[in-house]
């Protein structure tokens, strides 16, 4: 019997190359197999459902998660957060975001992430000096892992002597959100409850303790303000730090770790990057096109019914919006199987599109561009040990588990 | 031009002339070399500078945040031409194909673009409008002049108008900490591009930041001092507000007067010309090597019923621009027509405020998300059973399935619910559009038909 594509998208044995998979999705552009999620896979689809009002963001909106494999259980009663934003619709989406966005961004604070480039080259170059044997480097474990959970805990304000403890808890959280097969689902369950609870403890003490010595992090600044839509509660401000810490975290280190993969199967744009750091830019807007960090937005449902191509899905619905795919679509980007960094006019969906596009993106783009731009000038002839690497077994947050590279030195 | 050998001849040695070197003018030129043309190219633009970005000069310049003199337009490409700035061109001779300069220099043509755009409209009465202290705003020096004034701390400002630019000058000055008297016939700002319903948000807005708002009044007088220097307004309601700055904001006027006897179907109301950006000569006939667009051109467009539009707004400036460019050199079959869906965008008082379609032509409003006393809020514009406009405040990132409904001539008032739609939203409203026979400053959309004697729309201060 064939698999139906939902599953082959599923399969943990597509995970190094999922594409021919979404290409004969793309032949469905609206894809509903018996009970399951309705599966959008063409560019200008899933970018019209992505500024839809019709489409809500609230699980409370779907009929029923029986059928979709992505569906997240009902919370167990005692860690239960309310959902961060990610999961809500305006108006309270729009309130959250907007407090969030406060300390964070323009209008009010145009100046925080650009005046972390300092602190992010340093951070980068502390960790290519700290590689070690040459000849055999985990990019993953030595380099891309570390960077963003360092750059979050900087970034809400964590005190250093605490970084450490802060990164154990998120390597326990992101592993249940990847479950190895072989692992007890019971222990491992078990595991993230705890570390979750910890990290909640540790949160609304550091929180406390930001109320009354504020400094100029984000998260003092989340907890004092007082702006036009008031304050956030602290079970709120817990679960706006969870959501960037979980959003924030393991989408980059798989932008990171998929762009020096590409790279490597690309030595040619490598090595232009290693001449000029400024293609940093348009080589991590296309990889965002050719591999995102977000394969797929499932999670999405209709407040109505509504018609896609010729095809009416029932309101209540749920939807998997394929990011990916649309990012390959031949109809919107020409030769869209080429890695091509001079790709003009890349309006890729791989920071999503809409009210929920990603909020870090700024900070994303530029961690992916300093890192990869000081492992291009830095890693004398690297190559790949094993391609393809192993991957994670989660196919919506895709990357690799492990990337083996050699070189023949470490630059200074 | 069919297959005789003379579009290649045109590309390769033909001489092309741009009239108007603002944001449509440098796009077009951009977009000919780009395309292929290696003939002659002169650019000819009434101002001294070389093209210039202007949203910036009504907001941050105005705040002291960027400089007037550093926003020029980024050059999306080099292009090899020949400037010809701060010599406008004076008239036209079709016969002989050449543009006549204010400084009597004749330049030739095989084809021509006319992207002369809009000046800001005076103050009527002219030595008034001298006195030290008004100002408009349109150019760059015009922007420069007045930052430099608010520098200064004046203390009342009068806004004469609150349209998009007077409310955004209000803004500013408000954000300066300002005191500021806004005067406006209209019932409230904005209500001729967006209507009473969405103009009283407006009006709340104003009010809320602190300026002094006067709606149904117009400015009957200026006054100055022994000195030349302004001091006070008088206003049809009987009072006076003393103020050390007025500027001057009704609107703007298209720069078609050089063409006056040309033959061109050039008048107030802009240039008509085609979907294809090919202007009409007055007799209705289009011409072959005359193009418009920006500001200044007026064309049917197949959403609104065919009728000429003419969008004083920056995207059109430069997709119409792009497309009169590439039709200039292309076999007709190969052109492109113009049929951009109108949108703009406006920053005030804190608030993003975005527009699709073009909501002046709605007789209803439906606040489909979100609610008007938050300020934050989509406003659907219905006419005759469709969906013809969108105002967004706060809430941009919904346009785009806004615009598809336009674009599919989608049933209104829309049947379906959707997120955030709150008690406002119930039903539709009277979109309160004010009677369009009574002149205002506010659409930056104005529709009819191409005779360039019809001239309805022309504006009349009453005093």
């Amino acid at each position: 019997m064939t698999q139906s594509l939902l599953h082959q998208i599923l399969d943990y044995a597509n995970r190094a190359n999922p594409y021919p998979i979404y290409e004969q999705l793309r032949k469905t552009p609206v894809h509903h197999d018996d009970g399951g999620p309705y599966v959008i896979s063409t560019y200008y689809e899933i970018r019209s459902l992505l500024h839809d009002p019709r489409i809500s963001s609230d699980a409370r909106n779907l009929a029923s998660t029986a059928g979709d494999p992505l569906a997240e259980p009902a919370q167990e009663e005692e860690s239960a957060l309310p959902p961060g934003f990610l999961r809500l619709d305006p108006p309270e989406h729009d309130r959250l975001r907007r407090m969030t966005n406060r300390p964070f961004g323009p209008p009010h604070s145009p100046h925080r992430v650009d005046g972390m480039r300092g602190e992010l080259h340093d951070i980068v170059s502390g960790l290519v000096d700290g590689i070690g044997d040459p000849g055999r480097i985990d990019l993953v474990e030595q380099f891309s892992y570390p960077f963003p959970v360092t750059v979050i805990c900087r970034l809400l304000g964590v005190p250093r002597e605490d970084e450490s403890r802060f990164h154990t808890w998120a390597d326990t959280i992101a592993a249940s959100l990847d479950p190895d097969p072989d692992a007890d689902p019971t222990e491992r369950g078990k595991g993230a409850n705890d570390a979750r609870m910890q990290l909640g403890m540790y949160l609304a003490g550091l929180i406390e303790e930001r109320r009354k010595n504020p400094g100029d992090d984000m998260l003092s600044q989340l907890a004092t303000a007082k702006g036009e839509d008031g304050s956030m509660t602290t079970m709120e401000l817990l679960s706006t730090a969870a959501l960037l810490l979980i959003a924030g975290h393991e989408t980059t280190v798989n932008l990171i770790t998929n762009g020096m993969l590409t790279l490597l199967r690309h030595p040619d744009v490598l090595q232009r990057l290693r001449e000029d750091p400024r293609l940093a830019v348009p080589v991590v807007e296309e990889l965002l096109r050719f591999e995102p960090p977000v394969q797929l937005v499932p999670q999405r449902t209709t407040l109505a019914d509504i018609e896609v191509r010729g095809v009416t899905i029932p309101k209540g619905a749920s939807l998997w919006l394929v990011l990916a795919s649309g990012n390959r679509d031949p109809q919107r980007f020409e030769d869209p199987d080429r890695f091509d960094p001079d790709r003009p006019d890349n309006q890729h969906l791989g920071l999503g599109s809409g009210i929920h596009s990603c909020f870090g993106a700024p900070l994303a783009r530029l961690e992916a561009q300093f890192a990869l731009a000081e492992l291009a000038r830095r890693l004398e002839n690297p190559r790949l040990l094993e391609d393809p690497p192993p991957y994670r077994q989660n196919a919506v947050l895709r990357g690799p588990r492990h990337l083996h590279i050699s070189c023949d030195g470490i630059r200074p | 031009m069919l297959g005789d050998g003379s579009l290649e001849r045109l590309k390769r040695e033909g001489r092309i002339v741009v009239v108007g070197a603002s944001l449509a003018g440098l796009r077009a030129a951009e977009t000919l070399r780009a395309e292929g043309f290696a003939g002659s190219l002169t650019l000819i633009g009434d101002e001294p500078h070389e093209p210039y970005d202007r949203p910036p000069l009504s907001k941050q310049v105005l705040l002291g945040r960027a400089a007037a003199d550093r926003t020029a337009l980024p050059r999306l490409r080099s292009v090899d031409a020949t400037w010809r700035l701060g010599v406008p061109a004076t008239g036209l001779d079709m016969a002989a194909g050449r543009v006549r300069l204010a400084d009597d220099d004749e330049v030739p043509y095989d084809r021509l673009l006319i992207a002369t755009g809009v000046r800001a409209r005076a103050w009527p009465r002219e030595a008034e409008a001298e006195l030290d202290g008004v100002f408009v705003l349109r150019t760059r020096d015009d922007s420069a002049a007045l930052a430099r004034r608010l520098e200064e701390g004046p203390k009342r400002v009068l806004v004469i108008g609150a349209g998009f630019t007077g409310s955004e000058i209000a803004s500013a000055c408000r954000e300066r900490g300002l005191a500021v008297t806004v005067a406006e016939r209209g019932a409230a700002p904005l209500v001729g591009a967006l209507g009473g319903v969405v103009g009283a948000v407006a009006a709340e807005m104003q009010r809320e930041h602190g300026v002094d708002l006067r709606c149904g009044v117009m400015v009957t007088a200026l006054e100055g001092d022994a000195s030349g220097r302004v001091r006070a307004a008088h206003l049809s309601d009987g009072s006076t507000v003393e103020t050390d700055v007025v500027i001057v904001s009704l609107g703007a006027i298209r720069n078609t007067e050089w063409l006056a006897g040309s033959g061109l179907g050039a008048g107030p109301r802009g240039i008509a010309c085609d979907a294809g950006c090919r202007a009409f000569d007055i007799r209705g006939i289009v011409t072959d090597d005359i193009y418009a667009a920006g500001d200044v051109a007026r064309s049917p467009h197949p959403l609104f019923g065919y009728q000429f539009l003419s969008l004083e707004h920056w995207g059109n400036a430069a997709s119409q621009a792009r497309i009169a460019a590439h039709n200039m050199i292309s076999e007709s079959t190969d052109r492109i027509p113009h049929m951009e869906v109108p949108a703009f965008w406006s920053s005030q008082f804190g608030v993003n405020i975005k527009s699709v379609g073009v909501p002046s032509l709605g007789t209803e409003v439906l606040i489909s998300q979100g609610a008007l006393r938050d300020h934050r809020f989509i406003g659907v514009y219905g006419y005759q059973g469709r969906v013809i406009g969108a105002v967004a405040f706060d809430q941009a990132r919904w346009l785009p399935f806004y615009q598809e409904l336009i674009e599919t001539t989608a049933a209104f008032p829309p049947p379906f619910p959707t997120v955030d739609r709150c008690s406002d939203g119930q039903r539709p409203l009277d979109a309160d559009f004010p009677d369009p026979s009574v002149p205002t400053h506010g659409p930056t959309v104005t529709l009819g038909g191409y005779s360039p004697a019809d001239r309805r729309m022309t504006f009349t201060p009453a005093h």
